[in-house]
């Protein structure tokens, strides 16, 4: 999932002053499992908001969506924008570009910044996975990314700054290449990184847009 | 000849190399860096001039690199992967050789958080195994990375670092391997304390035949006082100071401490002579270049020989 954090209170603040009337909107997939930006999250910050303005009148709305990176979705607030000066989204970064496209004559504020994609260790406790280069090669790593797990991102580490399993720059981060040698080494795969892997194709590096072989053939049917 | 560096010339004919290293100043102190090079001007067959070294701006090591050469020394241009993408590297490839540099050492870099600005992006567009590479093929091949033909190759003798101690040790002789296939010349190796592992490593290396291959340079950092043996043992990712090291340091008077660390660096230069698998010894006395002409004297490696 996609994993963010809300920004701190004072930021959110300093955008929202000056407006009349804001709605808060959450979005009920990644940003709410991660306890960002769901409709718990929403309730919680308009409250805060509600303390922080009550002497300025402004009123804050409160609407969570399915999902907020979803036109589909961002059409049940059609009828209501209108009513509010400024949208302020708990969305990830995708989500509030998206409400911002749909709404794009209204400011679009953000509350939560976006980290990473990444899983669940615990509730509450999230730990970054994939930096989506676009160039999986996990397969060929025992399933431990070097491009998200190797500070310096490295394809044929580990690098001398390896440090008793552990990264250089923190003792608690594990090293990429140790942890990727010990897995392959125990599966009897060495053979995988014995070879030098070639400079890599960073296609992450322009904005991307993915065309699943379904959706041609359902725009060849529908000409 | 690959290149006719100084440094290939004297491996080439059997000489046990002695190299150096020179950081570059936090500034544009010229007579500075001058000074440093002096030291060790006729000392050694190179010196390695540092990139950017812990993350922190200095001098352009290209540019430092040309400083030293107008001084008589020859260069060992280090260049890392953390602050150039592919282009850049291949640029100040092709600028450096032409300024007359012929030796290079490609290296990945420190993290940039540990340097004096951590909210740097770090570039790590290649790796120090794909630059080593990329050099290669722009010599030997007459080619971009990107495939389309160099007019006039970049004809440079190409190294690389390895250290023959961080877990998981039993891979590192395979990455050296990595290293000599990908196209490294010649290796420096990390500071070196812990010289069991050490004899290990290259017999492992003789054992895989990667010495015939490869000129491997033992690296030697005499040390200068107890407090930075222990800041290396206990600070320095990637480090192995065994505790007889800072035992044999403790048990001198205080005053001979920093005679008795080029003690110590000098029996490890007369063991890495005898050994089998190494080509030399590169001397990383860090800000102590003051101090190399005495090393040298003291470990029997004047005077340099004539190539």
């Amino acid at each position: 999932m996609i994993v963010a954090e809300r920004k701190p209170f004072d930021e959110i603040r300093s955008m929202v002053a000056g407006y009349k009337k804001v709605l808060t909107v959450g979005c009920g997939t990644c940003v709410a499992v991660c306890l960002a930006g769901g409709s718990k999250e929403v309730e919680t910050l308009n409250a805060e908001l509600n303390l922080a303005f009550k002497k300025d009148g402004i009123e804050f709305g409160a609407e969570t969506l399915e999902r907020q990176c979803d036109m589909e979705f961002l059409a049940e607030l059609d009828t209501r924008v209108d009513e509010y000066d400024a949208l302020l989204s708990m969305a990830c970064g995708a989500g509030i570009q998206f409400l911002a496209e749909r709404f794009s004559h209204k400011p679009v504020l953000p509350a939560v910044n976006t980290s990473f994609i990444g899983v669940n260790l615990d509730v509450g406790w999230y730990e970054e996975k994939c930096r989506a280069c676009g160039q999986c090669v996990l397969g060929m790593t025992g399933g431990v990314c070097p491009v998200t797990m190797c500070a310096k991102s490295l394809f044929n580490g580990p690098c001398g700054g390896t440090n008793k399993t552990s990264c250089e720059i923190h003792t608690d981060q594990p090293c990429a290449w140790f942890k990727i040698y010990e897995r392959l080494a125990a599966q009897g795969r060495l053979d995988q990184i014995i070879e030098i892997s070639p400079a890599n194709d960073w296609s992450n590096q322009k904005p991307r847009t993915l065309i699943q072989p379904g959706y041609e053939e359902r725009v060849k049917a529908m000409r | 000849m690959k290149s006719g560096s100084r440094l290939e010339r004297v491996l080439k004919a059997g000489h046990f190399a002695f190299t150096g290293e020179v950081g570059p100043p936090r500034g544009a102190n010229v007579e500075h860096l001058r000074e440093k090079i002096s030291h060790l001007k006729g000392m050694v067959d190179m010196a390695n001039i540092t990139d950017n070294q812990t993350a922190m701006v200095r001098m352009s090591s290209w540019a430092a690199s040309l400083i030293c050469l107008q001084e008589g020394l020859e260069p060992n241009y280090q260049m890392v992967c953390r602050d150039r993408n592919r282009l850049a590297m291949q640029a100040d490839i092709l600028g450096a050789y032409t300024h007359g540099i012929r030796n290079m050492l490609c290296l990945s870099g420190d993290h940039q958080m540990f340097g004096d600005h951590p909210q740097s992006k770090g570039v790590f567009d290649l790796d120090s195994m794909q630059l080593i590479m990329m050099v290669k093929k722009m010599r030997d091949e007459g080619k971009f990375l990107g495939g389309a033909d160099i007019d006039v190759k970049p004809e440079l003798f190409i190294g690389a670092a390895a250290n023959p101690f961080a877990e998981p040790f039993e891979w590192r002789v395979h990455r050296l391997a990595k290293k000599v296939a990908a196209g490294a010349d010649f290796v420096q190796t990390q500071c070196i304390y812990n010289m069991p592992k050490m004899r290990e490593w290259v017999r492992q290396a003789n054992e895989m035949g990667l010495t015939e291959k490869v000129y491997i340079l033992a690296g030697v950092t005499p040390m200068k006082s107890i407090g930075m043996a222990k800041y290396m043992q206990n600070k320095v990712p990637g480090m192995d100071v065994p505790d007889d090291i800072i035992k044999r340091l403790q048990g001198v008077d205080k005053k001979k401490v920093a005679d008795e660390g080029i003690k110590i660096a000098c029996e490890q230069i007369e063991e890495f002579k005898e050994m089998k698998g190494v080509a030399g010894v590169h001397l990383m006395a860090i800000e102590w270049e003051h101090k190399v002409p005495e090393i040298a004297e003291r470990a029997k490696v004047l005077p340099r020989p004539e190539v």
